[in-house]
């Protein structure tokens, strides 16, 4: 196992100009050797191409990717010893499960009576004991994706294993003991993971710490409760959570928080920053926005424009000036009516203020 | 547009798709056709375009039988899974095309507003090849909004979007449902879209049309334990016990106390949504024990799965919780929040509802 360093960009062209020129901006980064990460972000945001750089699938067009201090850029996924789990099973039908997972050791020249431990070892983690000699042309396609995962984590000297939407053709309801396995091996061999998927309930479950990516960027690193409690930007408060964060603009007059027509009193905690800041963006969650009392510090009047059941809560639209917000409301709580002007907390400990963007307090 | 199937039944080579059903949608609202893969859903909206001719069964448009007549001849317009839109045409031929069809005036106008409504207005000039996935399954909203057909069926419309579309395009379609303009039919396997959608729901499992009402008395009273299992996401917790003299006897010594018909059975199923399980304890709740198998964090909420002695149980929290594979964890629920089945799987009670929306 490897602690990894990037210290790269890559761009599609020779000579890039702009940042729409870049697959990945240039970016710092270092994963734990033994950690369990995600690159999480929508089609098209880097997270694939950043893992095939770090398999060496892909050679950066400008700096460095260095395993233990070792400069490995040029180096092929052979030579920098990476395990690899896709999306589609990739195994040998003709083979047995037994085979198939001792296939890379055997090209590795382990002893036999070595390959034979391990390979007992990881299909008894994956359950697959009972299924060892049977050949794996007639399994289903979970079987055989468990196959490539076991193949991905059989060898104990790998650098790193690296996941590309390993779950996509997993049935939804077996989805999450695959998970749980996955979680008890990190646990279990203390294997560095890198792990890309779009789904974020996958992204925060298997990993510890999270890369959330939009555009060739690398927006936020952190563990679940912190992209969910404090995103540093934006798209990390939209793409985490559904619905997303809500965002209203805000300003600071005279020592008050405006929002919209409405205005209330400035954090104590936060309110230098804020008061320097002039005009921003408040931040809050749907989850964080509560029913207040009218006049209540913090609170503001809105126009309730739908109620859905959603079954285990309420789900809120409503509109504060021209800006549109959305709550969860507690199903112990009475459902308000269209049409009706309700107040809501706005600001609290979970609020976030962005400029630019950014997280700004 | 009134929409009847009356004793629908499909066949395909002696292969049941459809099991005879009776249907009557709702004129102007929303129906979500809701069920799994395999489920029939496909199938019966094949038989409402004109798709396909039922095996038995009349389908009726407004008290006139169309049952056999094609598509070509019924007023439908249709979204599948896949984005379909005239490759070699422009966004804006794409969406005028069916306003050319049928001759009409202002056709620049008309494709500029629903390009609007739709947010596509700066991609007219291109070709659908030239936009994300996202915007071309837009396109073919818009295509299939001007047709401004009676019936407009869609199926798993948003299936192949990344969910943050999914979720700003759901918002939308229910906004341009609302109208009432036309009988809407949504196909989805997710239960959360459902609700989130609204107006009417029909569950479907295995070729079967099981219950259609309002999608939220669906939901909170499904008749049976098929409908709950259908319309539950994480689906319902349920466990097995036994009709005691004050409730249901689960194993581990677990009572719930419910009062329960005179005339159930006695073995029983007990139903418990996954959000009605909660870490504090509250006056009156009944503790399951347990050990945690996986947490599974969405963002919003956190899904706990967990080995009691009554069974396996997922509890839905909302917000990022952690919890280390194999620790302890108590479980609380409130015995009046639990559903009770009987033998043949019919339901016999349902929880309480707290609030219920003002009319």
């Amino acid at each position: 196992m490897a602690r990894i360093d990037l210290d790269l960009a890559h761009a599609y062209k020779p000579h890039p100009t702009q940042d729409s020129d870049y697959a990945l901006l240039p970016l710092k980064m270092s994963f734990r050797d033994g950690g369990a990460y995600a690159l999480l972000g929508p089609s098209g945001c880097g997270k694939t191409t950043m893992l095939n750089i770090i398999s060496g699938l892909v050679t950066p067009s400008q700096g460095t990717v260095t395993f233990d201090g070792r400069d490995v850029t040029r180096l092929s996924p052979q030579e920098r010893n990476i395990a690899q789990v896709f999306q589609f099973p990739v195994i040998y039908d003709t083979m047995t499960v037994a085979e198939n997972l001792a296939f890379p050791l055997r090209n590795r020249r382990v002893p036999a009576d070595r390959i034979k431990q391990r390979v007992g070892a990881i299909a008894e983690m994956l359950e697959m004991n009972g299924q060892l000699n049977q050949r794996a042309a007639g399994l289903s396609a979970d079987a055989k994706q468990k196959i490539s995962l076991g193949r991905g984590l059989v060898r104990e000297d790998v650098s790193a294993v690296l996941f590309d939407e390993p779950l996509t053709v997993i049935d939804p309801h077996l989805k999450w003991q695959l998970r749980r396995k996955l979680k008890q091996i990190h646990h279990e061999l203390k294997l560095t993971l890198i792990y890309v998927t779009h789904d974020q309930v996958e992204a925060l479950t298997v990993a510890d710490e999270v890369v959330v990516m939009m555009r060739g960027r690398a927006v936020q690193e952190g563990t679940a409760d912190q992209l969910f409690e404090r995103p540093q930007h934006t798209f990390v408060g939209h793409f985490i959570g559904s619905p997303g964060m809500n965002f209203l603009d805000a300003t600071v007059v005279d020592g008050q928080l405006h929002i919209g027509a409405c205005q209330v009193p400035l954090p104590s905690d936060k309110a230098e920053t804020l008061r320097q800041a002039g005009a921003f963006v408040l931040g809050v969650r749907p989850e964080y926005v509560a029913p207040a009392r009218e006049g209540e510090p913090g609170a503001v009047p809105a126009r309730v424009e739908q109620v859905q059941d959603i079954g285990t809560y309420w789900m809120l639209t409503a509109r504060i000036g021209e800006a549109l917000l959305r709550a969860r409301l507690s199903p112990e709580t009475a459902a308000p009516s269209p049409g009706q002007t309700m107040w809501l907390s706005l600001v609290g400990p979970h609020t976030c203020y962005y400029k630019n963007e950014e997280l700004l307090a | 547009m009134q929409l009847m199937l009356e004793g629908i039944e499909k066949r395909v080579g002696g292969q049941a798709h459809l099991y005879p059903l009776d249907l009557s949608l709702v004129p102007g609202a929303a129906t979500v056709l809701l069920g799994a893969t395999q489920a029939g859903k496909t199938s019966l909206m094949r038989l409402m375009a004109g798709l396909d001719a039922p095996t038995r069964g009349r389908v009726t448009v407004d008290g006139t039988d169309v049952t056999g007549v094609g598509v070509r001849q019924r007023n439908v317009a249709m979204v599948y899974q896949q984005f379909i839109n005239y490759p070699s045409m422009t966004v804006r031929d794409n969406i005028a095309s069916p306003l050319k069809l049928r001759g009409e005036k202002d056709i620049e106008a008309r494709v500029q507003a629903l390009a609007a409504k739709l947010h596509i207005e700066p991609f007219l000039q291109r070709l659908p090849a030239e936009l994300s996935g996202g915007q071309q399954q837009r396109v073919a909203l818009a295509r299939a909004l001007a047709k401004q057909a009676p019936l407009m069926l869609l199926d798993e419309p948003l299936v192949n979007l990344d969910y943050k579309l999914r979720e700003e395009l759901r918002v939308e379609l229910t906004q341009l449902f609302a109208t009432g303009d036309s009988t809407v039919v949504y196909a989805t396997t997710e239960p959360t879209e459902a609700l989130l959608l609204g107006g009417y729901t029909a569950v479907m499992d295995a070729g079967e049309l099981l219950q259609y009402g309002p999608t939220a008395e669906v939901f909170h009273r499904p008749q049976s334990i098929r409908v709950a299992r259908a319309f539950s996401d994480p689906p319902m917790n349920l466990l097995p016990g036994e009709a005691a003299t004050l409730g249901v006897q689960l194993p581990g010594d677990v009572r719930v106390a419910v009062p329960l018909p005179s005339n159930g059975s006695r073995s029983v199923t007990l139903g418990v949504r996954a959000s009605a399980l909660r870490v504090q304890r509250r006056e009156g709740d009944v503790a399951l024990p347990g050990t945690v198998e996986l947490a599974e964090i969405s963002g919003s909420d956190t899904f706990v799965h967990v080995d009691t002695p009554a069974g396996e149980v997922v509890t839905q929290l909302a917000g990022v919780h952690y919890f280390d594979l194999g620790t302890s964890i108590t479980l609380y629920l409130r015995p009046s929040q639990v559903y009770v089945f009987n033998e043949a799987g019919v339901l016999l009670v349902a929880p309480e509802r707290l609030t219920r929306r003002d009319a």
